[in-house]
């Protein structure tokens, strides 16, 4: 009997044991992110005013502003997002969908699954030799006189939000698939029984239920995207930049105006690593106003995917 | 000890208690005829050599332990097996009138889903509303009139005895019905396009006795306008409501006749051991 009891108070005591040295491990995590956070806010916080968020960047800190940056971010977005969703979605469409299951698709579903582990700057390097290939072909374009036709983007929104776009399609790919892979096949069955072509059943079917998983996995890459800086450097984003993009919309018509795809850019995660690189202590505090910047709206975004799941999950119960 | 007889068992009474058992096989013209079909998923043989008429506006039901094929051979009707890679049938099962091979490579399997209606073992409506997941079927057809879907919506969910529930209610979420309900539901949705033949794999078996009889009563009613073909387990439930009854054991269909002699005066002494518990 004693026995059984020192048994079970040594199995106890295990327990015990991993409970706290669990504890501690969660803590270091939660820990770091709370000191970085608190390093960023007394740094920064002081800076963050009207004035920072409509000023264009400047040789004195205190005149300096992420106005560029912040433009540059949201449309290098907008561009990364018009890539990115409408290929992964119609891609994992097609891989659950339409696919054939043989040797050929398992090895594409694999490298999907491998290129979203690739290092970002891998893809600025693919970026760069197309920019680089392009540039070739708009030389022999004027070798040949034909100017009319320009090929040659440069280092612009277009080609920065494509790069970006592409480094979160797999994530769009994977995540779209489990959303639609969620579904119950009875659901598919049941919708086929009525007599639904494949397309019907995507349309009226897979896509309606998947979407939340779709949003938030979106939600999710492009959170990524944001903070991504390796690929938008190689490509020759400008680190210095006093201008904004032309507007999309002009009074004349077509009201539309699509020269600020060809515009140079920098972004949030840029402007503060040309901030931090300066000696001056003052320009410190504006890198570190940026990082606020940076972390708020990835955070905002993380916790509208979560959002975006728990109603999704709300409404459909399987 | 005695060997239980078949006509003792509670389904036996059952079919003998029957009062509209039209006694002789034969008489109503064929709605369809399985012709010496063979399934395989794959490498695995699931049905062997299956021949089974199916008379126009009665009830078939299709009986026999887990695993012996009936599911199988029910979702031939609708060619559903075509969603799966690998699943290979031979054979014939002709669709009357103008017969038509719903198993040959010629025939286009969503043609089939449009002509037949089924009811799956759980209830699995879609999560739209009530009036969306039976003006499903018509939807897929590009019926637009308002006034003809809301007509047809009606009409089916009368006929699936849903309506005076469901009538208030028609713009909420079908999720929020009851699992009886939402089983009526699936039937008004196979309903709603007025398919030739009616498939219910165990309609009943997620089911609560209220809710059962409910649904007995609703395929009772139905049997008059439309052929039906039900897998069930419970062979009370095949006594009750079936005209023909087929035993199938181990992907062979062993016996198929009418009902009460099924389950009186079985010609099969696996029919009989499977009727009175005695294996299976």
């Amino acid at each position: 009997m004693a026995n059984t009891t020192s048994l079970i108070n040594y199995r106890k005591r295990q327990d015990r044991v991993f409970n706290v040295v669990g504890v501690a491990c969660t803590l270091v995590g939660i820990a770091t992110l709370g000191l970085l956070l608190y390093n960023l806010l007394s740094d920064g916080l002081p800076r963050l005013d009207w004035q920072f968020f409509t000023s264009y960047p400047s040789r004195f800190a205190a005149r300096a502003g992420i106005l560029t940056a912040w433009v540059g971010t949201l449309a290098i977005m907008v561009v990364t997002f018009l890539a990115a969703v409408p290929l992964g979605i119609a891609a994992a469409v097609y891989l659950e969908e339409y696919a054939p299951k043989n040797w050929m698709t398992t090895l594409i579903e694999i490298n999907i699954s491998n290129l979203a582990g690739v290092p970002s700057i891998v893809y600025g390097l693919m970026a760069l030799g197309i920019l680089g290939l392009l540039s070739w072909l708009d030389h022999t374009l004027i070798a040949w006189n034909m100017n009319f036709v320009r090929v040659n983007p440069g280092s612009s929104i277009l080609i920065g939000g494509v790069t970006l776009g592409l480094l979160i399609l797999p994530i769009v790919i994977v995540t779209t698939r489990e959303a639609i892979r969620s579904i119950p096949s009875a659901i598919r069955e049941a919708s086929y029984a009525c007599g639904a072509t494949k397309w019907q059943v995507i349309r009226y079917h897979l896509l309606p239920y998947s979407a939340g998983g779709i949003a938030t996995g979106t939600i999710i890459a492009m959170s990524r995207a944001i903070g991504e800086t390796a690929p938008l450097i190689t490509i020759g984003a400008l680190t210095y930049i006093a201008f904004l993009p032309p507007s999309p919309v002009q009074s004349a018509p077509p009201f539309v105006n699509f020269d600020w795809l060809t515009s140079g850019f920098t972004v949030l995660p840029i402007q503060m690593f040309n901030w931090v690189s300066r000696p001056s202590a003052d320009f410190h505090k504006n890198a570190a106003a940026t990082g606020l910047v940076l972390i708020t709206l990835t955070l905002s975004m993380n916790a509208a995917a979560i959002w975006v799941r728990y109603r999704v999950r709300k409404r459909i119960k399987w | 000890m005695q060997e239980p007889k078949a006509s003792e068992t509670r389904a036996g009474q059952v079919a003998a208690a029957r009062s509209d058992d039209t006694g002789e096989p034969g008489e109503a013209p064929l709605k369809a005829e399985v012709r010496g079909v063979h399934f395989y998923y794959g490498a695995k043989q699931a049905l062997k050599n299956i021949d089974l008429p199916v008379p126009e506006k009665t009830v078939t039901a299709l009986i026999g332990p887990s695993g012996c094929g009936k599911s199988t051979l029910l979702r031939c009707f609708n060619r559903l097996h075509d969603l799966y890679p690998g699943n290979r049938y031979e054979g014939v099962i002709l669709l009357h009138p103008s017969p038509t091979n719903i198993l040959s490579q010629a025939v286009d399997p969503m043609e089939m889903r449009l002509r037949t209606g089924m009811v799956f073992q759980k209830p699995n409506p879609f999560p739209k509303t009530i009036f969306e997941n039976v003006a499903y079927g018509l939807r897929l057809r590009f019926v637009r009139n308002r006034r003809e879907l809301a007509e047809r919506v009606e009409g089916v969910l009368r006929a699936a005895a849903l309506w005076d529930e469901v009538k208030d209610r028609l713009h909420q979420s079908a999720l929020k019905l009851s699992g009886g309900q939402q089983q009526r539901l699936c039937v008004a949705r196979a309903l709603a396009t007025d398919p030739e033949l009616l498939l219910l794999d165990e309609p009943t078996s997620a089911l609560d006795p209220i809710a059962t009889s409910r649904i007995e009563e609703m395929i009772f009613e139905l049997k008059q306008r439309v052929t039906i073909l039900i897998v069930t387990h419970n062979m009370e439930q095949a006594a009750r409501l079936a005209d023909y009854t087929a035993f199938m054991y181990l992907g062979e269909l062993i016996e198929r006749n009418v009902t009460s002699q099924i389950f009186q005066t079985p010609r099969n002494e696996l029919t009989e051991k499977y009727l009175t518990g005695t294996f299976g």
